[in-house]
């Protein structure tokens, strides 16, 4: 890189921060121009978050400074980073559901406006960067899409100079992010910098002009990622390029789960009703479910896992045999695992060992014979260790607490732990959702594995090159409704986006 | 006739010592604090406000010592839960046991106190009306002032940005926090209104209800001020309504059994709670609405910066 110019808009000089475990940003240095759409790229856990906290003025570095058109800026609070035009949209919206688009944007801005204002205001504004929103509605009503535009109007309601946002796209349809990519290419025409959080390649590629890669909390390279490849990126980012995943041809059995006009209405107010859902998974294929969430997953998922046992009689089929009423641990005796997308409270109990934890869904192999039914602490621990070997988690040991494993880790732990029991079938929710490259590859590669073995797997997951990767077939679930299933061979990242807006029955029809 | 408008007079007086403290409690928990100490603080404040009134002779300078002495132990119970993190139920029941012990280890030489004479409060003119006079406007000051405090934080919540931001930092702390809300200092004025208004229903109490100092002279309704702001799922109106209500089948009741009716009397006791209880729940049971209402973050802990 050049010496910095002059007229730089924003910039970060030598910044380290230390948590007592780990250091987050290792003398990390930035330089972001006016009217630049800058990428900062790495992995979950790589010191992105924390670095934009710095920036916005709610983490203090413990060396380094950060300075705002050449000057030193003193921020101590995100107050004074909005005050002096920084502005950031979060990964997890920081809306509040009980209140109106307009009152939710009045509380981030000044004072001194009426809320009349800020109303009139907010029309103007989204109407000049094509965003649509409408003010009076309740913020619990929206899909995820609405709320970032919500988000990102009322970030450019404090007319910012420098606008951060971090990963604005994993909650969006592929027309949602070029709607989104317009609006920030025009958002920097007019001046403002934009810091674009991403670990998607194609995106920054696509969007950016220029790019700082952080690996380990320490920066690998000022890149222009026009210049770049996927490859040379990944490189940069994870030290390696991607593996591969060997993809063998499909040998189909027998329907192993069936859903056959599955509608269930909804019992709470901000849940999705269920529409006559159908589908089936045959052993030895993965059929995947495309979709951004809150559109029917969470209760689609818990009528299949059995947390929720109020699908209707006979909608709901494992081997041929109706499951809908029942609990669990029934379906589970059955041959059906499940793998929720939630790690800690779900799919592990926190505070407990990963022997422990062995208990939740295997607690058969671990706990004595009736009418005792003692638990074993000597199975419990073989068998954790067993999958801590097998699946190649980082822990210490089977008496670790679950908590204190790595996202990641304790992923590959449930996951393992559900695999090792040798499931039938197998539902797998966001299977590397926060999941670094190399062990999000693992997981993928043992799904396929089980494949090959006859296991039938549904795997639901908004991350559309996952699925794109691991499913034979592919549905997508929009609003309650599940669209037919399409070969992943013939899908395409067009079609599945549009799917994903609920108009399947258009391009069906063609 | 001239009994039923009594009934209707007795019961206003009776539905205001809860609705002052439950409107108080429903600011308190909007922020997402519950207070379970509301019991203790009443008790508290009922002492403080009949020994003031015994020393000075002014009833508003013993309103005042009451709400002081309210607003005081909700500050003390607002450092705890807010700051240090204790947890929010058990420091309440702490409190409110605390509450019951001290005043009554306070109370001990005022138990045979008399007040000054009490005057009666009748507005000129509107108190003459037949019917009307007797039931609605021989009521002390207060009586008044509650359903102006109920229209008064309608239109905070509702109308102004403050009551926004206390409604937004009851549905999400974190989020608040993250927009630059000093979250627990708002959280701690919310706690210590409610005190505030605690203190001024046990004062009411012990100056103006039942003009004497009694131990555990608040006798629940510290408890059953709570109970309302949840049934009335934080609505206002629906907690001055479930406090007449309140009062109201808690008169009838006295009246019934000093008709010597053949109901046994503990069914008698039993209705006010059962009443109130039924009517609110039925009206309130639309879950959505509860949603919609409900604060959030009500009771849980909140560790800014984490």
């Amino acid at each position: 890189m050049s010496e910095a110019a002059p007229t730089l808009r924003l910039e970060v000089k030598n910044v380290t921060k230390r948590y007592p475990s780990v250091v987050a940003n290792s003398d990390v240095n930035l330089r972001v121009a006016p009217g630049e759409i800058h990428a900062v790229l790495g992995e979950n856990g790589a010191g992105k978050s924390t670095l934009m906290k710095i920036i916005y003025g709610a983490v203090k570095p413990d060396i380094g400074e950060v300075l705002l058109d050449g000057k030193q800026s003193k921020i101590r609070n995100p107050q004074e980073a909005r005050a002096l035009g920084i502005s950031m949209v979060f990964q997890h919206f920081s809306l509040f559901e009980t209140v109106t688009v307009a009152e939710n944007i009045w509380l981030g801005l000044d004072k001194s406006l009426t809320l009349a204002n800020v109303r009139e205001q907010t029309v103007r504004k989204a109407k000049i960067y094509g965003l649509d929103v409408e003010p009076d509605r309740p913020v619990h009503s929206l899909s995820v899409g609405e709320r970032q535009r919500v988000e990102i109007v009322r970030a450019l309601l404090t007319d910012p100079k420098v606008l951060i946002l971090d990963e604005p796209t994993s909650v969006l349809t592929p027309q949602a992010v070029r709607k989104l990519f317009v609006t920030l290419r025009q958002l920097a025409a007019d001046g403002c910098s934009v810091l674009y959080i991403s670990h998607k390649l194609d995106e920054i590629r696509e969007l950016c002009t220029n790019c700082t890669v952080l690996r380990g909390g320490k920066v690998t390279g000022h890149v222009d990622p026009r210049n770049e490849s996927n490859a040379s990126l990944s490189r940069l980012m994870i030290g390696a390029e991607p593996p591969k995943l060997q993809h063998r041809e499909v040998k189909t059995g027998a329907i192993g789960l069936q859903a056959k006009g599955l509608s269930i209405v909804a019992d709470d107010p901000f849940g999705v009703t269920l529409d006559n859902i159908n589908f089936e998974v045959r052993t030895g294929e993965i059929v995947g479910v495309a979709g951004v969430s809150g559109n029917g997953q969470q209760e689609f998922l818990a009528a299949l896992s059995g947390e929720s046992t109020r699908a209707p009689s006979g909608s709901i089929s494992l081997f041929g045999n109706d499951i809908s009423k029942r609990n669990p641990r029934v379906r589970r005796a059955g041959g059906l695992h499940f793998v929720p997308e939630e790690r800690l409270g779900r799919g592990a109990v926190p505070t407990l060992s990963l022997a422990a934890n062995t208990l939740l869904s295997r607690a058969s192999e671990v706990v004595g014979k009736p009418p005792l039914s003692w638990v074993s602490p000597k199975a419990t621990a073989s068998l954790a260790a067993d999958i801590i070997k097998r699946f190649h988690v980082k822990a210490g040991g089977p008496s670790a607490e679950a908590k204190s494993l790595s996202g990641g880790n304790l992923q590959k732990y449930i996951v393992g732990r559900e695999i090792s029991a040798n499931p039938k079938v197998l539902i797998v929710s966001q299977p590397t959702w926060g999941v670094d490259v190399g062990a999000a590859a693992q997981i993928r590669g043992e799904l396929l594995k089980l494949r090959d073995e006859g296991c039938a797997l549904l795997v639901v997951s908004e991350e559309l090159d996952e699925l794109f990767e691991v499913c034979d077939r592919m549905h997508v679930i929009a609003k309650g409704r599940l669209s037919p299933s399409i070969n992943t061979a013939d899908a395409t990242v067009e079609k599945i986006g549009e799917w994903m807006s609920g108009l399947w029955e258009v391009s069906h029809a063609l | 006739m001239e009994s039923f408008a009594l009934l209707i007079a007795a019961t206003f007086n009776a539905g205001t010592v809860l609705a002052i403290a439950a409107l108080g409690l429903l600011i308190n928990e909007k922020s997402g604090i519950v207070n379970l100490g509301a019991e203790g603080m009443m008790l508290c404040a009922a002492i403080a406000g009949f020994a003031a009134v015994v020393h000075t002779g002014n009833d508003w300078v013993g309103f005042a010592a009451g709400m002081a002495a309210g607003a005081g132990m909700a500050a003390l119970f607002g450092v705890l839960v807010i700051w240090l993190n204790t947890n929010q139920y058990a420091t309440g029941l702490a409190l409110s046991l605390f509450g019951a012990g001290f005043s009554a280890f306070v109370g001990v030489k005022y138990v045979q106190e008399k007040l000054p004479a009490r005057p009666s409060y009748a507005i000129p003119g509107l108190a003459d009306i037949p019917f009307i006079g007797p039931a609605l406007f021989k009521q002390h000051p207060l009586a008044y002032i509650g359903i102006a405090l109920a229209l008064a934080i309608i239109w905070f919540l509702f109308k102004t940005r403050a009551g926004l931001v206390l409604r937004s930092v009851g549905e999400s702390p974190e989020s608040a926090h993250s927009l630059g809300y000093p979250v627990r200092r708002i959280r701690l004025l919310a706690v210590m209104f409610g005190g505030a208004m605690c203190g001024l229903s046990g004062a009411y109490l012990s100056i103006i209800y039942t003009p004497l100092w009694v131990e555990g002279m608040v006798s629940g309704k510290g408890w059953i001020a709570l109970a309302l702001t949840t049934f009335a799922t934080w609505r206002p109106l629906r907690v001055l309504f479930g406090a007449y209500l309140f009062g109201g089948v808690t008169m009838m009741q006295f009246h019934l059994q000093s008709q010597g009716v053949d109901i046994p009397s503990q069914f008698l006791s039993m209705a006010p709670y059962l009443a109130t209880i039924v009517v609110l729940a039925l009206i309130s049971r639309n879950p959505a609405w509860i949603r919609i209402n409900m604060p959030a973050s009500v009771g849980k802990p909140f560790y800014p910066g984490s």
